[in-house]
């Protein structure tokens, strides 16, 4: 990797006032990488603040309805506040500390990063502002409560769509009117370097244990590892560990809303195009003149309208593979788990979940399939009720 | 090699120090822009910066992105300002530049924007979103068509300064604050500490933007500098007239470029 570029994608086209915190953040990282102390302490963090290991779970029932490959469940979910999210923002949060920051900023599309981030400020001290648009935060007023519970300010985004691209562009324009003790706490592999390479670092974690896991539970690799993808983080961590053992499919189950052939989608493998946005080159959901077109799902935490480039460059080469998942077959999927299985999945996991249904039962009884679990489903409960017409509001 | 763009560039900065107005293009319609284009000219204005809207203009405060979200709203799209720009060309003889981010060049393809700024009389882009380090993203096809890359320096850019300074052309548009674009009581910036840097490595001019909005601004940052750019006061103003807001932004002009004269 040459100047943070995955194949063609990657990069770091921010405005100058950013420059110098971006090379900060990078030099910073790789300091902070190879220092024992700090991997210790970050360790330490993942396994008695986080929870780690998180479990491999094999779901044995789901496996002998579909009839075909062993599914296991790599629980996320499990982890402290409820999603693969805290892995991240404990590393970052950490590295802000090391550097001598005093406040971290994120943005949020449904609160689960904007959570994280709260969570680990309070824990290391650190003021935190979280910014989410508008929208969302009307949709997700409970999360809302909850970061100011942790002791986070939360600004409601107002520009543009007023939901997570907008966060996301606020955040920008926040950083860069403090940049001196601010760190931006990014939540995704996305972003200019080195921030798409360093969160699916802090998320690599969860494929190197789903591989020694699966290793002391089946003795060999998996035959495809599943995940849904927005951002792209909880699957490019997932991923990363496979990369070079090609004999495991990777598939990312990206948002197809009512269904890529409407306007209705987060799809951007699909049906996005190369563009640069967000500090990246990568692929985005745009219209002919480059404006950033609106996406729409069902999962607040899918509902971007770009990808990480390194999940551009993975599907550009071939080596995964990246699946439209609707919200019905999502929904389906969220209650599908929840019965077979007594695991209410997040509603972005459960578009991992409904695609393993789909190519499951086509797959041979010695084969497995490891379905990453990034989020638990609390949260969703509400929304899938108003989807099924019941009137329940949080 | 057409060095058009830059020469024109240049000559903008013969006349005293030069005042730099910014508008949204097709705020509040295609028309006023091209009226706001010839007003400005004749009020004084030595180069234009028209900004290609954008659906999310990460580096700009609010009044620039309401302009933006009219603009669009309003139904403007690249081909339609690349018209009026060479409808407008055939009055306005004052060196004009576009503010774009990076994406609108790239999805328009960078060879055809190009070609399309020549055929039109662009003479520059100022990319927002193009550090220093991404330059290489449209170097090569701007020296073909000859349109000047204005690079930006800010308040964080430090020793960045020395080497932006020596690849720049056309002029540096020295960002006076951190931040985004919007009207700012006042600057805390040591700009002259910035424009100092920039002379010991090169003699393109640097003009400053960012936060100015009254005359006694404009002339202090004239003073350190080779000019003054601005924008949300004007687009404003524009917000505030709408269709009506000519004479209100030529004044504007007038009043600020007879300050720093």
């Amino acid at each position: 990797m040459e100047n943070g570029k995955f194949g063609v994608f990657g990069g770091q086209y921010v405005p100058e006032t950013l420059m110098t915190a971006v090379h900060e953040v990078e030099a910073a990282y790789e300091k902070y990488k190879a220092d024992p102390q700090f991997q210790a302490e970050l360790d330490d963090l993942m396994k008695n603040y986080a929870g780690r290991p998180s479990l491999l779970y094999y779901a044995e029932k789901m496996t002998k309805d579909l009839g075909g490959a062993k599914i296991y469940l790599k629980r996320e979910d499990l982890n402290h506040t409820g999603s693969h999210k805290i892995n991240n923002v404990l590393g970052q949060v950490l590295l802000a500390k090391k550097m001598g920051k005093t406040r971290v900023i994120a943005e949020t599309g449904a609160g689960q990063h904007g959570v994280a981030t709260a969570t680990a400020a309070a824990l290391m001290n650190m003021e935190c502002e979280i910014f989410m648009g508008k929208e969302d935060t009307d949709r997700q007023a409970l999360n809302v409560f909850r970061m100011e519970l942790l002791g986070a300010k939360v600004h409601p985004v107002t520009s543009g769509t007023m939901t997570l691209k907008d966060a996301v562009n606020e955040t920008m324009r926040e950083w860069s009117r403090r940049v001196d003790d601010t760190l931006y706490v990014l939540g995704s592999v996305m972003g200019p370097h080195p921030f798409p390479m360093m969160v699916r670092d802090f998320q690599k974690v969860i494929g190197k244990e789903i591989k020694e896991q699966l290793m002391g539970l089946e003795g060999r690799l998996p035959d495809a590892v599943l995940a849904c993808v927005g951002g792209g983080s909880n699957a490019m961590g997932a991923f990363y560990e496979f990369i070079p053992e090609t004999s495991v499919k990777l598939i990312g189950c990206e948002a197809a809303g009512l269904g890529v052939d409407t306007e209705k989608h987060a799809a951007t493998i699909a049906k996005g195009s190369t563009g640069i946005f967000h500090g990246m080159k990568s692929l985005f959901c745009q219209n002919k003149d480059g404006q950033i077109t609106p996406v729409y799902s069902l999962s607040a935490g899918l509902d971007y309208p770009g990808i990480g480039p390194e999940h551009a460059n993975l599907a550009k080469t071939g080596r995964a593979s990246y699946v439209p998942v609707t919200d019905e077959e999502a929904v389906a999927a969220f209650e599908y788990l929840s019965r077979t299985e007594g695991i209410i999945p997040a509603l972005e996991s459960a578009h991992a979940v409904a695609h393993a249904r789909k190519i499951g039962p086509d797959m041979a009884k010695d084969q497995i399939l490891v379905i990453n679990l990034s989020g638990r489903g609390d949260k969703d409960v509400a929304a899938i009720a108003r989807y099924r017409g019941v009137e329940l509001y949080e | 090699m057409n060095n058009s763009g830059y020469e024109r560039i240049a000559r903008a900065f013969d006349h005293g120090k030069a005042f730099i107005p910014f508008i949204t293009g097709g705020d509040p319609s295609l028309e006023v822009t091209r009226q706001l284009l010839i007003a400005m000219e004749q009020a004084g204005a030595d180069l234009i910066e028209i900004g290609l809207p954008f659906s999310d203009p990460i580096a700009e405060g609010e009044v620039i992105q309401e302009a933006t979200y009219r603009a669009l709203t309003a139904g403007c799209t690249t081909d339609k300002l690349f018209d009026l720009v060479k409808e407008a060309r055939k009055d306005v003889k004052i060196p004009m530049v576009f503010l774009t981010y990076l994406n609108s060049v790239f999805s328009y393809g960078k060879e055809a924007f190009l070609k399309r700024c020549v055929g039109c009389g662009i003479d520059g882009l100022i990319v927002p979103d193009l550090p220093f380090e991404e330059k290489g993203e449209l170097l090569d096809v701007c020296k073909e068509y000859g349109v000047a890359i204005i690079s930006l320096i800010a308040p964080t850019s430090k020793e960045r300064i020395r080497a932006i300074a020596k690849e720049a052309e056309g002029f540096i548009y020295v960002v006076s604050s951190l931040g985004v674009t919007g009207v700012r009581s006042e600057i805390t910036t040591n700009v002259e500490e910035m424009t100092d840097m920039v002379r010991q490595v090169t003699d393109v001019p640097c003009a400053i933007g960012f936060g100015i909005s009254r005359p006694e601004q404009a002339v202090q940052m004239a003073g350190v500098s080779d000019g003054a750019i601005v924008g949300s006061a004007i687009v404003r103003i524009i917000g505030e007239q709408g269709e009506k807001c000519v004479p209100a932004v030529a004044e504007y002009v007038k009043q600020m470029k007879d300050a720093i004269r």
